[in-house]
This record gives C-alpha cells, sequence and structure tokens, in this order.
C-alpha cells in the first residue's frame, strides 16, 4: 500500500486517490485538429520507466495535482499544485 | 514404535493430557505439544500422502517450512485444511486427518501411483493436456489431486480486526540478531516492534541454547523485551510478518489463540529481517521416507517436547551444525552414528564416518536402515543436514538481491534496500556472536555489542549431482525429484521461473522453503551455468499461507462494496419494498409480497392509468455555481446550456473525449450562475470528478464551483395522467398550470415551511412531477403524498415496473442501452455536433472516419409477431445464415409492457437507422427467432401524454 502526498491533505493512503492520466495540452480547435492529433492525444502516453509526471485527483479532497513517481520502484519524487499561467 | 516421550524435561505440560485423533485413532498428548510433536510422541511415522506419487511420508522439519504434515484439522465440528501439523498446537478433541490419502496415510489405496511413476514425469499435467486425450483422465486426476478438503460449514465470523501501527524499526524475528537490534533501537530510545511467529522469543536459543552477557540467554533477552515495552515499542508473539509492500508496508497477522486473529498493517522507519535460516535436506537416494528428518527439528523435538525421534539414529550431514544435534540425542540415550561429507569433520567423542555419502535408505513405509559402502546398517531413523537457507524472504519481497556465498553455500543478501536491514542467519551469520554484531549494528548500537562465546560454523557444498542413481527428492511436497529437474532442463525449462511452474517444484503451501536452492543449485549444475547465473525465482508474499479472513477483515459480505442508501428506505420497506441494488444504490425494486412478475405489471399499469409514486432521490444533484458556471456547463454537455433560460431544464448527453456517451440526464438552470446537473444515479461521483477535474484545469478556480448535494435532497416523483391533481391536492403553494409551469420547466414551492422545487420532467412518457424536497423533511412529504394516493388511483411504483415505462418510451438508461462505442448520434441526436461552433468535451472525435461509418450500432425498437413471448435481453441481431451468420448487434432492453399488450424491446443494430422495417433474425441460446425493426418509441409517438 503507497503513501501519497497531497499537497493540499499530506500524506495519505493510495486508496484515496484516483489517477488521472499524462498531463497533456488538449489540441483545439476541433476544426483545426488532425486525426493523428487527436489520436495521440487520446491514445499516445510517454509511459516513461524511471521518473514519470502524472495527474492524480485526490478523491477526498477532489483536488487535482501533479505528482512525479518512479514507475520501476513506485517511490515517490513530489508532488506540486497547479501553477496557473498569469491571464 | 520409532519416536516416544521422554519422562522429563520439555515445555509440555504433563499435567494436562489432551485427547486426539489422527486418521480416526486416538492418542494422547500434553498441553505445549504440537499436533506433530505428539504424534511422534505417540510413534506414529507415516502422517501423510506425497502430493503426486502417494508415497508414505512422516514429519520433517518442525515449524512453517514443514512439507510434508499437512493436515485437516476438526474443531467443534468445524474442519480448517492444510494446516501444518509442525505448527499447529495441539488441544483437546481435536480431530486430526492427513490429506491426500484415501482412507488414511498409513493405508492409501492409490499408493500403486507410485509404481507407475515413470509414467508421470515432470510437466505431467501439461502433456497430458496434450496427448493423448485431458478428458479421458480428469475426472480420475481431479479426484486424487489436491491436499485438504474444504468444509463448506466452516465460515468464520467476519470478526478479524485490523490494526494500523506506525514504530521506528520494526525487527522481525525474535531469536538472538533480533533480540540484539531490538535492544539497541530501544536503549536508544526508539519506538521498536518485535515481532515472532512462535508463541515465545529466542528463535534457535531456545532449542540450542547459548550464553549472552555472561548469562543465562534468557535473563538478557527479559531484559530486552523489557526495554522495548519500556520505550514505546511492542513485542508480539504468534506474530508472523508475512509480506512486504510498497512503500515499507509490513503485514503481520497475529494469533493470540483465544480472540479473532488480527491483521497489523506496520509502516515501520526501518525493518530489521532476523529470520532465522532454514536447515534444508541432503539429495540423497530414497530422502524421502518416514522417519527421516531434519537434524535441526530433531532438536526441537527434544528440547521442546522431550519427544526423541528414534532410537537407532543416522545422521548425514555436510556442515558443522549437525554435531550439537548429534551429542544432545545421544546424552538422552539414543544410538548415534554420524556420516560427514566431508573429509575433514570436527572432532566428536560420537562414531562418525568421515568423507561417507549416504547411498540409499531402506524401508518401504519407514526407515530400516541407511546404506554405506554397499552395506546396511540397521536404524530406525536418519537426520538429514544440508546447510542453511537463510529466510530471506521479506528482504526480497522489498527488492532486496541476492548472490551465493560459497563459504556458506548459501545464498546471502547482496544489496542495500533502503530502510531494511537484514542481520543473523538470514544474513548468513550462522554463529551466536556473529548473529548479535549483526543485530546490534543493525539496530544502530553504538559501543560493544552483547557478548557471546565465539563459535564456529563450517560446511561443505552437497549440491545434487545431475548424473546421481536412485530416486532423490528435492520437493517432498510437489513430488519434484532431481530427474524431473533433469527432465525439466532436456526439454528447455531452464528458467528457474519455468522449472518451478513445468515440474511445480517449490510450489503449494511451504512455497518450497526446504526445495528451493537444492532445485535451483540442480538446474545450475544441468546447465553448467553458476548458481547466480541460474538465479532465484520471484520471492512473493505470503510467507505463509494466511486466512483470507485475516486479510480480508470486516470487509465481508455487504460490507465489501457498501451500498448508498436511501433517506426513505425504512418507509418503503415498511410498505413492502423488495429492495434491490441499482447502480450502487439499494432502491425499490417493486412493492408486496406478490408475484414480482405480476407486482411489476401491476404498478406500470397503474401508472398509465391513474398515477404512480417512485423515488428518484438517488438521481445525482450536482449543482455549478458561479460566474464562469455556463462555460463550464457548456464545455461539459454535448447540448448547450448556455442558452438555457433560468426556471428552465433541459436533457442532454455528457460524452467522454472519445465521443462515446458518457452519462444522460436533465439540467436545471436555477439561476444565471447556477446550474443543477442531475446525472444518472451510479453515475454521480464519476460526474462530480470529471466536473472538477476540468474545472481546475481549464477555469479559473475561482469563478466557478462544484458543489454535489444529491445527498441532501430527495425527490419524490409523480408520474400518470392523475400527477397533476394529486400534486394539486397536496396545497404546495405552487401555480401548476401548464402555462405557469410547463414541461421542462420548475418551480419553486414550500411544504410545511420548508424549501420545495417542483420539475416537470419526466422518464416515462407521462405527465410528471419530480418533488424535490431536503432530506430531512422528505418523510412528511411522502407520508401527505401517500395518504393522499388511493383518492386518485393511485400506487407506489419501484424500479422494474419504471424500466418498463421509460422503454416503452425508447428513453435509454446509459450503459445499458448504450455500450463502449455509442456516440450521440447513433441515439438519432446529431444537433449539437452539427450546429455547436464551440468546443466542448469528446467534439473532436465525432468527426473521425470512425464516428461516421456506415456500419454503427444504432439505437432502434425490435418488435416480434403478435401473440410472441419477449426477446431476451442480450440476445444476438444477426443476419445470413449458416456459416456466413454473423452479428449486427443485440438486444439491449426487453419487457412485457402491459399499456401496449404486447412485448417491447430496444437494442443496438448496425446501421439500424437505415433498416426500419426490416425483419431481422435474433439468435439466443441457440435458438433463432424473428423480430422486426422499428422506431424505439413504442408508445404514444407523438408524445401527448405528456400533456394529458
Amino acid at each position: 500500500m503507497q503513501i501519497f502526498p497531497c499537497p493540499f491533505c499530506g500524506p495519505r493512503d493510495e486508496t484515496e486517490f484516483h489517477y488521472v492520466g499524462e498531463p497533456k495540452a488538449r489540441p483545439e480547435p476541433a476544426e483545426a485538429v488532425s486525426d493523428a492529433e487527436w489520436s495521440a492525444y487520446l491514445h499516445l502516453n510517454a509511459n516513461p520507466k524511471g521518473a514519470s509526471r502524472e495527474v492524480w485527483l485526490h478523491m477526498t479532497c477532489l483536488e487535482s495535482f501533479l505528482m512525479t513517481r518512479d514507475t520501476a520502484t513506485n517511490a515517490v519524487l513530489g508532488s506540486e499544485p497547479f501553477t496557473r499561467a498569469a491571464s | 514404535m520409532s519416536g516416544f516421550r521422554l519422562p522429563a524435561g520439555g515445555a509440555v505440560d504433563r499435567g494436562r493430557p489432551l485427547a486426539f485423533t489422527f486418521d480416526g485413532k486416538p492418542y494422547l498428548g500434553f498441553r505445549g505439544d504440537s499436533i506433530a510433536s505428539a504424534l511422534l510422541a505417540n510413534g506414529v511415522r507415516v502422517v501423510g500422502r506425497s502430493f503426486k506419487y502417494h508415497r508414505p511420508r512422516g514429519v520433517w522439519g518442525a515449524w512453517t517450512e514443514e512439507p510434508n504434515a499437512i493436515v485437516d484439522v476438526t474443531r467443534r465440528g468445524r474442519t480448517t485444511p492444510n494446516l501444518r501439523a509442525t505448527v499447529e498446537a495441539l488441544d483437546n478433541d481435536l480431530a486430526v486427518r492427513s490429506v491426500n490419502a484415501l482412507p488414511t496415510a498409513a493405508a492409501d489405496r492409490v499408493a500403486l501411483l507410485d509404481r507407475l511413476s515413470a509414467f508421470m514425469p515432470a510437466g505431467f499435467y501439461y502433456k497430458t493436456f496434450l496427448w493423448p486425450r485431458w478428458e479421458t483422465f480428469e475426472l480420475a486426476i481431479r479426484a486424487m489431486a489436491g491436499l485438504g478438503r474444504v468444509d463448506p460449514d466452516n465460515q468464520p465470523h467476519g470478526d478479524n480486526p485490523q490494526f494500523n501501527a506506525r514504530c521506528d524499526m520494526l525487527v522481525v524475528g525474535g531469536g538472538p540478531a533480533g533480540l540484539a537490534a531490538a535492544n539497541a533501537a530501544a536503549r536508544s530510545g526508539r519506538a521498536v516492534f518485535l515481532l515472532d511467529d512462535r508463541a515465545d522469543i529466542g528463535g534457535q536459543l531456545v532449542h540450542r541454547g547459548g550464553s549472552i552477557e555472561g548469562g543465562d540467554w534468557r535473563d538478557w533477552a527479559a531484559s530486552v523485551t523489557a526495554a522495548v515495552e519500556a520505550n514505546g515499542g511492542r513485542v508480539m508473539t504468534s506474530t508472523t510478518a508475512y509480506g512486504v509492500y510498497d512503500h515499507r508496508l509490513v503485514s503481520a497477522w497475529e494469533r493470540s489463540g483465544t480472540l479473532p486473529d488480527a491483521l497489523w498493517r506496520i509502516r515501520p522507519k526501518t525493518i530489521i529481517v532476523a529470520a532465522g535460516a532454514v536447515e534444508r535436506p541432503l539429495v540423497v537416494p530414497d530422502n524421502d521416507r518416514p522417519g527421516v528428518m531434519s537434524a535441526d527439528a530433531a532438536l526441537v523435538y527434544l528440547r521442546r517436547f522431550a519427544v526423541l525421534v528414534g532410537k537407532r539414529i543416522a545422521i548425514a550431514t555436510n556442515n558443522d551444525s549437525a554435531y550439537p544435534v548429534a551429542d544432545a540425542l545421544s546424552e538422552a540415550g539414543a544410538e548415534v552414528e554420524l556420516f560427514d561429507l566431508r573429509p575433514d569433520a570436527p572432532p566428536t567423542t560420537l562414531r562418525v564416518v568421515r568423507g561417507a555419502e549416504i547411498e540409499g535408505v531402506a524401508g518401504a513405509s519407514g526407515v530400516e536402515g541407511v546404506r554405506i559402502g554397499g552395506q546396511t546398517r540397521a536404524v530406525d531413523t536418519v537426520l538429514l543436514s544440508g546447510g542453511w537457507t537463510p529466510t530471506v524472504h521479506l528482504y526480497a519481497q522489498a527488492r532486496g538481491k541476492l548472490r551465493y556465498d560459497e563459504a556458506l553455500a548459501a545464498l546471502v543478501p547482496n544489496v542495500e534496500v533502503e530502510g531494511v536491514r537484514v542481520a543473523g542467519a538470514a544474513n548468513g551469520a550462522f554463529n551466536l556472536d556473529e548473529a548479535l554484531r549483526q543485530g546490534h549494528a543493525a539496530g544502530g548500537g553504538q559501543g560493544a555489542p552483547p557478548n557471546a562465546p565465539s563459535g564456529q560454523y563450517r560446511v561443505t557444498a552437497a549440491w545434487p549431482k545431475p548424473d546421481a542413481p536412485g530416486r532423490r527428492w528435492i520437493d517432498f511436497q510437489n513430488d519434484v525429484t532431481l530427474k524431473d529437474v533433469a527432465l525439466a532442463a532436456r526439454e528447455g525449462y531452464v528458467s528457474v521461473e519455468h522449472l518451478k511452474r513445468y515440474t511445480t517444484l517449490g510450489m503449494a503451501t511451504d512455497q518450497g522453503k526446504t526445495s528451493n536452492i537444492n532445485g535451483l543449485a540442480a538446474m545450475a549444475a544441468l546447465t553448467g551455468r553458476s548458481i547466480d547465473e541460474t538465479g532465484t525465482t520471484t520471492y512473493r508474499p505470503p510467507f505463509v499461507p494466511v486466512p483470507m479472513g485475516v486479510i480480508a477483515g470486516r470487509r465481508r459480505g455487504a460490507l465489501i462494496s457498501p451500498l448508498k442508501r436511501l433517506p426513505l428506505e425504512a418507509e418503503h420497506r415498511a410498505d413492502g419494498a423488495q429492495m434491490r441494488e441499482y447502480g450502487g444504490w439499494l432502491r425499490p425494486a417493486w412493492y408486496g409480497p406478490d408475484d414480482p412478475g405480476r407486482a411489476i405489471q401491476r404498478e406500470a399499469a397503474r401508472a398509465r392509468d391513474a398515477v404512480a409514486l417512485f423515488d428518484g432521490s438517488s438521481l445525482g444533484k450536482i449543482e455549478i455555481i458561479g460566474p464562469d458556471a455556463a462555460t463550464l456547463a457548456d464545455f461539459s454537455s454535448y447540448n448547450r446550456l448556455s442558452n438555457l433560460k433560468p426556471g428552465k431544464v433541459r436533457y442532454g448527453f455528457l460524452l467522454q473525449e472519445s465521443g462515446i456517451v458518457f452519462d444522460d440526464g436533465v439540467t436545471l438552470r436555477l439561476a444565471e450562475d447556477r446550474f443543477l446537473v442531475s446525472c444518472s444515479s451510479g453515475h454521480t461521483d464519476s460526474v462530480v470528478t470529471r466536473l472538477e477535474l476540468w474545472r481546475q484545469d481549464r477555469f479559473d478556480p475561482r469563478r466557478v464551483v462544484i458543489h454535489d448535494t444529491t445527498a441532501q435532497w430527495a425527490t419524490l416523483t409523480l408520474t400518470g395522467p392523475r400527477a397533476r391533481d394529486l400534486v394539486a391536492a397536496l396545497d404546495l403553494g405552487a401555480a401548476l398550470d401548464d402555462d405557469s409551469l410547463p414541461h421542462m420547466a420548475f418551480t419553486p414551492a414550500a411544504f410545511d415551511g420548508a424549501p420545495l422545487r417542483i420539475t416537470r420532467v419526466s422518464f416515462t412518457g407521462d405527465r410528471s412531477y419530480e418533488l424535490s424536497a431536503p432530506a430531512r423533511r422528505a418523510r412528511a412529504l411522502r407520508a401527505r403524498i401517500v395518504e393522499k394516493l388511493p383518492a386518485f388511483g393511485g400506487g407506489l411504483l419501484g424500479l422494474e415496473a419504471l424500466m418498463i415505462l421509460r422503454a416503452e418510451k425508447g428513453f435509454i438508461v446509459v450503459g445499458k442501452d448504450t455500450d463502449g462505442t455509442t456516440m450521440p448520434h447513433d441515439l438519432g441526436i446529431a444537433g449539437p455536433r452539427d450546429s455547436r461552433k464551440d468546443e466542448y468535451i469528446g467534439k473532436r472525435s465525432l468527426f473521425t472516419p470512425a464516428a461516421n461509418d456506415k456500419g454503427r450500432k444504432q439505437f432502434v425498437g425490435l418488435t416480434v409477431a403478435q401473440g410472441e413471448t419477449a426477446l431476451s435481453t442480450g440476445a444476438h441481431v444477426i443476419e445470413g445464415a449458416g456459416r456466413a451468420r454473423r452479428s449486427m448487434g443485440y438486444v439491449t432492453s426487453s419487457y412485457v409492457s402491459p399499456t401496449l399488450g404486447a412485448p417491447v424491446a430496444l437494442g443496438l443494430v448496425a446501421n439500424g437507422f437505415a433498416r426500419m422495417g426490416q425483419t431481422v433474425g435474433v439468435y439466443h441460446l441457440g435458438a433463432e427467432r424473428r423480430a422486426t425493426i422499428a422506431p424505439a418509441v413504442a408508445l404514444d409517438p407523438e408524445g401527448k401524454r405528456l400533456h394529458a
């Protein structure tokens, strides 16, 4: 059983978390996106061995965040809230 | 008769005799005995039959490594299968039965299998699968295979507690190394958990003895446990740490004897693996005879239980640890002779033959002699000591890697694992002083380690030689001989993982604790590789078999996946509701004790004729609030919502990014900056998650929030031609004429001073009113409705009848009438795709070539000829005949409509919209019927009933 650090709640049991996916930019507008680009967005993942940056959701506080894990050892290398570009 | 009880000594209570039976025969033992020690004390030699050849087998070991003495134990009428007789404590009135023996271990009818052993080589099952015919032999093989018999009456209560704990250091093993580690850590103020799977502390010290810090080891051990407890730690005996998992979680199984077994989930900062070592056999011919035993085990039986395992004992060894055993047995009165493989064996006062290998063990049902130098010497017991195998399981589970140590003839830990240290015999320290030193260091001890006389341990590796003659057992439990390993190597199964699966070496309840190293060493020799190159199989939890109930704890039955409950469940039950699960919610399926089929038809008919009440409280009620609520609602939804007027309601879909329909439901615009999404009951959590993820990713979270109010509101829905009359009679203070409250609109109202919302939406096709009230007011509201129902000819409506009503109207249930390919235009709703210019989830996927393929499965109705029965849900819609027959889709919903007096069915059929009116085949369980593709709406296609 793994312990994941929620940036808002601290270390919590893995059963409280939901894996969302790799961080990706959503290609849009739809009219300007090719089939290949869209297919890559939907289905292609880097799936690295080693350090992997992933989006997770802490289901008890409902905040999503970025976590970096080593996919070979399951070691957690860090977690951070999303930062927003100034708009 | 071979083993017997000595008149004095041991840790058994001779004042407390215990009666038990083994294979039906009565015996006596003492409090403090294990089942195995009691059997040995009674001279019982054959305790089981081997798995494959049904060879008679005796007790080999004295603890969890035991491969042979597997028994079913009946206690107070309940049988627990496959326990190790060497581990289970004896108790009064136990009925012990040998496994895999027909009828008893002593007289097994299937024993002639052993003579057919030439026909049962390694990979026997796999080969029989291929040739001649598995089916011919399956029944007989299945009847003979397996170990104990499951007792269906043995259903333990779900009361095994589970505890979570943290500590600075977890020490696994209460032998000298573990005690030294715990001592060092506790005395520096750290909280230590010290675990041992035996009922006492001490490990090998208990039967081999020893002097520590200049006195009896027990005095020192007592001071250690006192220090542990004084520093916030805990000493737990009869507790097995059986698995190390990610992030250093250790699972331990605690047996108190009187209370139910418990599971401990312990998260230590550091784990010390001081789990000791297991003695392995020498691979000599016929080394599986009853009466062949581990030398160390014989010493355990002598010292712990005062049982002498034989009178004339031959000890074959390759290492020094057998010598104290020989001395002790001789002292206890046995005639002992040593056969040491090493020409330079240590000096001893006993008879010893140096540089000698036993050439065989005589005696079909028990040891009668050993062959040496071509002659047989009469003995009743043969002890084998082939060296020690460190118990590295927990270290290896924590990703530790092993290396072969030539001098120790053992696989020992090789690399550092963060937070895990190995000490003592588990780390190849087979002498007391070295074990103490390692433990002290592992525990972070300063200064000198606990003092003990220096010892010496020497061993000469005696790995199986590939060409050795005779039948030499490597794995007793799975009947794997040296020849089987050789055959596996010849047939190409040279990887140890393949070897394990092909021959079953190292499988089953003992997981090869005594056999793995001999097997892989044999494979190394057969393939000309080193032991390091050959490697080990993967170590996986659990270290010993753990009862499933301990792992499950209280998460059993209804608690495995707890259901969501309606606030009005008690009221529904009082009215005779039959509750069933729908999408994780427990909801009324139908009412009354009547035959369900009739009750459901009656409820559906009454809803069409008059009015019916159903509980829609489980439908999701998710609010989107804030200045950006409309843009988030638009992005999330297939249908635009920003142009919905406050006070109005719109039906629509939520799509996945893949364009697949994820959920359907209605959305209310409560105010300019506030929407209420009423999603499917089973989808509420996932819709909240999805809205949150996009809100945080794409929107300014300060300008829009998601708020799930599902649990705060109860929704009672009235449907049917007299629904308005009934709502009017409730006096809710709202105008109900169609101008004031048209279909797809809502109005605030009041009930007994509490806020109420009346929404006109319909899942039945009839005029319907959803009354949503705060959950705590729902009981009073329902009571008033139920009181009025009879006056309007109305009744209660369960989910099953509601399913008929919605199917008559062709209303979908997502996940039932849609599948993982269904896009909105497959359901006939293509408007937003064709008109929306803005972005929304799933949009791009609706424009791919696949999304516009002509052969897509589309949502249609299916009708059958007059008088025919309903189609089967799940039946295939087919075209073609014979070998050309293929599936075009399937029936998703099928019911009998009381209103139409005919079956109604819905389905997904390839290119279904273009096939309207066509007759197709419907195939189910070997039978084929005919059906006609029709519009999904079977009742009131003009929608007049909504306004009737």
